[in-house]
Order: C-alpha cells, then structure tokens, then sequence
C-alpha cells in the first residue's frame, strides 16, 4: 500500500538524522565554549547555555521523532519483506527507510546523551 | 549464430580487450595507471612502510626492556617513537585502506575500471614520495621528535625542537593528505556512479557501504589538518603567532584541529577494516550476512558520531567540566554503533554452517583483540578515569588493542582471503596457523600487561625508566611478547615473498564466495570484467542463475572493446540504471611527473629554498595542466555507442550526468572543509580575547573587501553566464565572458590583499593580523586558481575542444564558482563585517 504523499528517500534523507545530531552537538559546544571563554572565571554560571541547550534538545529531539516516525510509517506501510534484498525501486525504498528509521533511532538517543552533561553542570568549572 | 560462430566471436572480443587493457612493458610499466596495477604497488608500499615502523616499535621495546637501558639515546628515541606512530597512522593505516579499495572496490562493482585512474596512479606517487621523505629524514638523525600529534609550544619553538624535524613532518605529511584526498574523491565517485546495472542501493556489497562513508570522512577529517598544518608551517617558517600566548595566539587551537582530524582518522583506520570482515563473515558462514541494513547504520552512524570525539583526547587540557560532558557522551554514544557491528557479525556466524579457514582464524581474533579494545575505550571516554590514566601505557594498551584488533587483524583476514585475487595463488594455511597463533600470542603478551604497568605509573613516550618504578619485569614481558608478534608477521611477510613458480594456481572463485569480484579468473586479466553484469541479488555468485556462464560468454553490457578504447559504464546513484560509456584515459607517465614535481615543491619549502620552491611551484601547475588538457574532456568520435543487449548509451555526458562534475563538487567540499577550519580558527581566537581586533589595531578596513567581493561577484556572474553562452552557442561572447571573468578574478584576489596591506596589518605582531591575513591569502590564491581555470576554458574553446554540445570544462568551473563565491563572501564577512558587530575598530 502506497501512502499519499510518500517521500522518495535517498541518501539526503538517509543522513538527515545524524546530521541534526551533527547540528546539535556543534551548537552545545559552541555555545558553552563562547559562554565559559576565556576559561577564566570558572565560577561563573551558566543557566544562559543551559536554557538554550535545552530548548536546542527539544528541537532536535522533535526534529528526529518526526523524521524517524515518518520512516517507520512509510516502511510498514510497504510491501516488502526484510532483509529487503529484492531487485525492484520498491525494496530499495523499503531498504532506506528502515535504516533512516535505525539512524534516527541511533540520532535520539545520541542527542539524549549529548543534551545529559547540561543538567549536571552549572558553572565553568 | 551457431556455438562454433559465437565461440569465434567472443575470441575476438577477448583478444581486442586484452589488448586495449594491457600494461605496458618494460620500463613503461611504470606508467601504468589500471587500477590493478596502482592498487598492488599501493598495498605492497604502505606494507613496506608499516615493516619500517614496525621495526621501529621493537626498538622502542628493546629500548624499555629493562630499566635505565641506554640502547638508544634519548633524543633518537623520541624520533623513533614520533615516526612509530606518524607512519603506522599516515603511512599505513590510512593509505592501505585506500590501496586496497583500489584493488578491489571495481572487482567488487563490476567495473573495468575506477574513473580517474590517472588520479589514483598520482595519489600513490605523492604517497610513495612523501613516504620517503618522512621516513629517510631518521636516517640523517633529522627525523620529527615530538610525537606523532606535534603539540606545540613544543614543535613551535626553535629552542626545544631545533632543527627541520617539525617542517619534514608537516609539509610530507600535508603531502600525504593531498593523496589521500585524491583517492577519497575517487572512491565516492567509484561507489556512486560506475557500479554494474541492477545493483542499487540495497544491493550493494557492504564493502561499498563502508568505503562510501570512509571516503566521505576523510573529506572532513583531513581537511582541518592542513588548515592546522598550514597555519603551523606559517609559524615555524614566518613567525606568525597562532600559536604563542604571548602575541595572542594559543596552542590549544592546533589540538583542536589535530583532533578533529585525529579521532575520526582512528574509524577511517577501524571502518575499512570492518568492512573486509563483511565480505569475510558471509563467505565462511555460506551464508548471506544478518542485519544488512543495521550495517549500514553501524557504518554511517559511526561516520556521523566519529567526529563528536576529538575533545576526548583533551580531557586534561583544562576545558570547562560542561564541555568534556558532550565529548564523553559522545564517545560513550559511539559504542552503540560499533557494538551493533560485532553482533551483526557474531549472529551471522551462530546461524551459519561455519568454515574455519585462516581468513576465519584472523577475523575471530580480531573480534576477541578488539572487543577488549573497545571496552577499555568507554573506560577512558569518562573523563575521570580518563584523569587517571592520560598519558600513560594504559592508553597505550587501549590504543594497540583497538588499532591491532580493529585494523592490522582484520587486514592481514583481508589478505589471506583476497591474496587469490591479486596474484591467482592461495597463501599456505599451515604457515597462516603458525602466523595467525604467534601474533595473537604475542600482541596480548606485549600489550595486556602495559594496562597494568599504565595504572601502576608508568608514563608513555618516556627514553628510560628507573628501577625503583618496579616495572622492570612488566616491561620485559612487553618486550619479549612484541618479538613474538613481529616474528608472526614475518611469517606472513615470508609466505607473501616466497617464490611460488611451482605453486599451481587457485581455483577460481577458492572460497565459494557470493559477490562479484570472485568472478576474477585465476591468474586474473586485466580487462577488469568480461562483461558488465546485470545485477539482481546480493550475492549474485550464489543466487544469480547462470550467472558466471553468461558473464563468461559476454552475454552482458560491454563485452567489446571495438573501438579499442578503455571504457567501463556509469551509472545512476539509487537504482544504477545505465547513464553512460565513460571512456577512461590509460597509461601515462603524467601523473607521475606532476606527483614529483609536487614533491620537489614541499621538500624544497621545507629546507626555505624559496626561489626553487617557486620554480617547483611553476612545473607543478605545468604539468596538472598538461594533465588535464592531453587527458580530460575528449570529445568522442560518435555520441552514442551500443553496449549490447539492445541499449545504446552516450560517450560523453556534462554537468551533474558526468562524473567529473561530482568530483569537483567532492573537492570542493573537502576545499570547503579546510576553509572553514581556518575561519574556525578565527572565531576561536575570538573567544579567548577581550578585545579581538585588540586596541589600536584597525584594518583590514571596509574598502579594500568591500571592492573584492562586488569584483568577485562578478567573476561569479561571469562564469554562471559563460554556461548558458556558450550553450547556446554565442562563443563570441562566452570567450569575452571567460577572458574578463579571469581578470576580474585576478583583481578580486589583489583587492582582498590589499585590504590588509593598505591598513597596516603585520602578521608577526599580533595573533589578529596574522589570521586575517591567511583568510585573505587562502581565498585569493582560490580566486587566481579560479582566473586560471577560466582562461583553461578560453584556451580549450579557442582550440574547439570545448564546444556548445561538449562543455564538461566550463560546467566544473562554474561550480568551483559556486563555491569560491560563498568562500569570498565568507571571507569578507569575517574580516571587514565581523570586528564592526564585536564592537572592535
């Protein structure tokens, strides 16, 4: 059964969740490097960085949830048997959509642990 | 046609595509470029290089053996163990994945043959010198000597590493990395677009997976190493301070950019290796490999997470405890798609009827080694303990049993198996028992107790050790279990090198395998395949019917070579449906000339002669674009040919059809890459200041950049426009647009110069002038390249070789403009616009 507006995967759309944690991550970075530089008052707090790594999550999280929810409908909405080795566009499409599912799967949690030392630390130390 | 008339007919096909891909005799084998060829001397160098340093790593054992040992002086061990590391990583470990995908990633993909082999024969001709001269520098005593990252302060200044040991290691190094750039440029454009008809995305082998991501790493990995290595040569050759606290600038940049590069390196090193147990796993358990698509996620997955690590190898260099936090999870976050890797493996194997061969032998002992490897690897991913046992042997244990495990094991599985395939003779399974259980016993007795010595106290690159440490008897143990690996590997060595006249051939197709580069016959031919197959299953050996007699027979695509042409099918990224014959060029001496002479300009900078180094400069440009003007672009004598089957293909394809236009866009992502490093490098000294521009310091103004980008604007402009010119066939115009699009090119790299000269700016002073000034000097040399690649079309279009209908030359051009117009707006933004927003002058 096809979907009403199926997406035609490819390896854009196969990337795009590690490329939100790519994203994420830089931005957690970043941000708490520029807010702690020059590393020299290391008791300042940092709720600004918190926050904005906080909102940063939810996004990011949100972002995959929906990217890895719209692969794994369009997947078993599909005809096609794993391991998904047939010769046809379909399989191969059935194919990208269950490993961007896995990669989104993989993205979240990597976002969840990315997002943990933010809760934990409050200042520069 | 009766079987005496086909039989007759395939003869002839055999005999035209023998010819057509022989190699050349004599001393013009060396001109050779088949991918074959460039792929064994490949191999068979980054092997010779890993004995050297090898040898290395046993003088370092000897040398530690026994407490306050004197067998090397202090100065010399440190050379020693700096080039142990720097040729095991660039000189091996990387390169060998590079050379052995050149070998058999077209097998795998029914190629005739990779489609820039010129570019590989120069990428391993860059590598085969740089190599040299990297590793020659120990025997002058004039070697690199501050281990294999080059921190500085230590490498920067004169009066703790005097000398040229620092420059040998930064310019043959930068030398290196272009090769291996080349070569990731050309496996993504092998991955993508010359696999056989039918073979789409999920049916790929899954060394094709791997060597897609790999590749794709390297393009972001390497490139912020030569931005470090360029602003680090600045500094030792010039005197600008990037790294010297006192003027501003701060070490801690170059281990930024070291490890960016440096820990994804370790999984481009880990990853190929995988990939070989991929294709060795399915064939010893005979049957296909579970967990396909969960392959691919470990593989892209762990490309993707790789570069999140780099601050792991920093987690005692003070950065805040928020910061080592995102590394750590990261680095914990890693081990999900490398453990899925494992299982995907073993599960394969329970449910398998399993063969144990030697290949076999080397896989399960990659497996146990690296196991133990990744284990201690989430213990140094926390931070705290990572406190304890930062630089010392425990890392050095962890290191070894990742690296061996990861990547030598599975290597030396990855010969045993495909030796076959190179030289049609299988490797003697007796003397692989023997090898096989002299490493695996050697490697844990040198390196298990260095895990134990490390917690005990036992430092890392230290020349001696005193008695009273108490780990005389823990090193010695070291010691003697590092001879008794070496001699393993000799065993191997000795079986590979032994001559085998008598040693009748391998059967073809030796271990039952699936996939298509076991249709080599023994000894194989160098036509690469019969005839390019129709794909329609995983394993197209086991479950095509028929399929190794109609390959045979040349009853697929291209089973002729009429025209005596070298040519090999493109087709499309997804579903691989056929797209075009792209004609291949064949041997040339070129590309190795243009490899020597860019040798000739990195060693000679290296030693300040700076007028040769001009001329080498000059003749490096000759001869890249006598290259590109005898072997690129050809118009074909016809559009179109039949391949057979009834389908008819074009000859010659622009734009993004054609392969040479994703290699430039490859490139320049990779050129992108490094640029961005470097505008990094501009905002991380932003951070560290107060005030960056610092007081007093006003430059490079708003005019001179303002001037550059509206000129640069235009030569954009004028490159967009050319296309649709000469498209549609107005050459007049299209050649004026080209000559003004160079000059105006010209003049936006003078103008972006002239910003900071007009204004003052004196790179040695300061850490602010001395980073403006490279941003400025990297995009105007793109901007002469680009003047220079314009003025190529005007020259080739005046010579009719680039036409309305065949303008592969002008479509890559205007994408390097694409490209170069983000790097100018970027640039100016960043040095005219950004000190306005921070408040500076």
């Amino acid at each position: 059964m096809e979907l009403p507006n199926q997406t035609r995967d490819t390896l854009w759309t196969l990337i795009a969740t590690p490329t939100i944690w790519a994203l994420h991550f830089l931005f957690c970075y970043v941000v708490a490097a520029y807010d702690c530089a020059p590393n020299a008052r290391i008791f300042q707090t940092i709720e600004g960085t918190r926050i904005a790594i906080a909102v940063a999550t939810i996004v990011s999280l949100a972002a995959i949830a929906a990217i890895g929810w719209r692969a794994f409908r369009e997947w078993r909405a599909g005809e096609g048997k794993s391991p998904h080795s047939a010769d046809t566009a379909e399989d191969r499409e059935r194919f990208m959509e269950f490993s961007s599912l896995l990669l989104a799967a993989l993205s979240f949690v990597a976002v969840t642990f990315g997002a943990m030392p933010a809760l934990v630390f409050v200042d520069c130390r | 046609m009766t079987d005496a008339e086909e039989t007759l007919v395939q003869k002839a096909q055999e005999e035209r595509l023998e010819a057509v891909w022989a190699s050349p005799k004599g001393w013009r084998y060396w001109s050779d470029v088949n991918n074959t060829s460039i792929g064994i001397w490949y191999t068979a160098t980054s092997f010779a290089f890993m004995l050297f340093a090898g040898v290395l790593g046993l003088m370092i054992r000897v040398q530690l053996a026994v407490p306050d040992n004197d067998f090397l002086t202090a100065n010399f061990y440190n050379q020693v163990y700096t080039l142990h590391g720097t040729a095991m990583m660039f000189l091996f470990a990387v390169p060998v994945f590079e050379a052995v995908a050149i070998i058999i990633l077209p097998q795998m993909l029914g190629a005739r043959d990779l489609p820039f082999p010129r570019l590989s024969a120069f990428g391993y001709w860059c590598f085969l010198i740089g190599g040299i001269f990297v590793c020659g520098s120990l025997f002058f005593n004039a070697a690199p000597n501050s281990g294999w990252f080059m921190y500085p302060p230590l490498t920067t200044e004169e009066r703790f590493t005097p000398g040229y040991g620092a420059d040998i290691w930064l310019l043959g190094l930068s030398f290196i990395e272009v090769a291996s750039i080349a070569a990731a440029v050309e496996l993504i454009v092998g991955t993508l677009k010359c696999r056989p008809p039918g073979m789409r995305l999920n049916l790929m082998p899954l060394y094709a997976w791997y060597v897609l991501v790999v590749a794709t790493m390297i393009l972001f990995a390497f490139p912020p190493l030569i931005a470090g290595d360029i602003l680090f040569e600045l500094e030792r050759l010039f005197d600008w301070p990037f790294f010297d606290p006192t003027r501003g600038g701060d070490p801690m940049l170059w281990q930024h950019l070291f490890w960016i590069f440096g820990h994804p390196e370790v999984y481009i090193v880990f990853l190929p290796a995988i990939a070989l147990l991929a294709m060795i796993v399915p064939t010893f358990a005979q049957r296909s490999l579970l967990g396909y698509s969960w392959i691919v996620l470990a593989a892209v997955g762990t490309g993707f997470l790789s570069f999140g690590l780099w601050a792991h190898h920093m987690f005692s260099t003070g950065l805040p405890a928020i910061s080592l936090g995102f590394f750590s999870a990261a680095s914990e976050a890693v081990a999900i798609p490398t453990g899925v890797q494992i299982f995907v493996f073993l599960a394969t194997l329970m449910t398998g009827r399993v063969i144990y061969s030697i290949p076999m032998l080397f896989v399960s002992g990659a497996l146990a080694i690296f196991v133990l490897g990744g284990l201690t690897g989430v213990m140094v991913a926390m931070a705290p303990f990572d406190w304890q046992a930062h630089d010392t042997y425990f890392v050095v244990a962890h290191l070894h049993y990742v690296l061996i495990g990861g990547m030598l094991f599975p290597l030396v599985a990855g010969a045993y198996y495909y030796f076959p395939l190179a030289f049609a003779r299988q490797l003697s399974a007796r003397l692989g028992r023997w090898a096989f259980w002299l490493m695996f016993v050697g490697f844990n007795t040198a390196f298990l107790p260095m895990h134990w010595s490390g917690l005990v106290g036992m430092p890392r690159r230290v020349w001696t050790y005193p008695e009273a440490l108490g780990l005389g008897t823990a090193n010695m143990i070291s010691s003697v279990g590092a001879f008794i690996f070496a001699t393993g590997f000799l065993v191997v060595v000795f079986d590979v090198l032994r001559p085998r006249g008598r040693q009748p051939y391998a059967e073809r197709n030796p271990w039952n395998a699936g996939t298509l580069e076991w249709l080599a016959e023994m000894p194989g031919k160098t036509w690469g395949v019969r005839s390019v197959p129709i794909i329609t299953s995983r394993y197209p050996i086991w479950e095509q019917k028929n399929f190794i007699a109609d390959y045979d027979a040349g009853r697929f695509y291209m089973p002729d070579a009429e025209e005596m042409k070298r040519e090999t099918m493109v087709t499309g990224v997804l579903d691989a449906e056929p797209i075009q014959v792209l004609r291949v060029p064949g041997p040339s001496f070129m590309p190795m000339i243009a490899a020597v002479v860019t040798g000739a300009m990195f060693i000679l900078a290296t030693f300040h002669y700076w007028m040769a180094t001009l001329v080498a400069l000059g003749l490096t440009i000759a001869s890249i674009l006598v290259w590109l003007w005898r072997g690129t672009s050809f118009i074909p004598e016809k559009p179109r040919k039949d391949v057979g089957l009834g389908l008819v293909l074009p000859l010659y394809t622009s734009g993004p059809a054609s392969v040479s236009w994703w290699a430039m866009f490859i490139t320049m992502t990779g050129d992108a890459t490094a640029f961005f490093s470097l505008v990094f490098g501009y905002f991380f000294f932003f951070t560290i200041h107060g005030d960056f521009p610092p007081p007093g310091v006003d430059g490079p103004g708003l005019f001179w950049p303002g001037v550059s980008v509206v000129l640069f604007a235009l030569a954009w402009a004028a490159a967009r426009l050319i296309q649709s010119l000469n498209s549609a066939g107005r050459l007049g115009a299209a050649r004026a647009c080209m000559g003004l699009g160079g000059v105006l090119a010209l003049g936006a790299g003078g103008a972006l110069l002239w910003g900071p000269h007009a204004t003052g700016l004196e790179p040695t002073v300061h850490v602010y002038p001395a980073i403006v000034w490279t941003l400025c000097i990297w995009t105007a040399l793109h901007a002469a390249v680009g003047a220079l690649m314009l003025f190529y079309c005007l020259a080739r279009s005046l010579c009719g070789l680039l036409t309305p209908t065949h303008d592969i030359d002008i479509r890559n051009v205007a994408l390097y403009w694409h490209f170069m117009a983000v790097m100018a707006l970027v640039t100016v933004a960043t040095v005219a616009l950004f000190p306005l927003a921070s408040g500076g002058s």
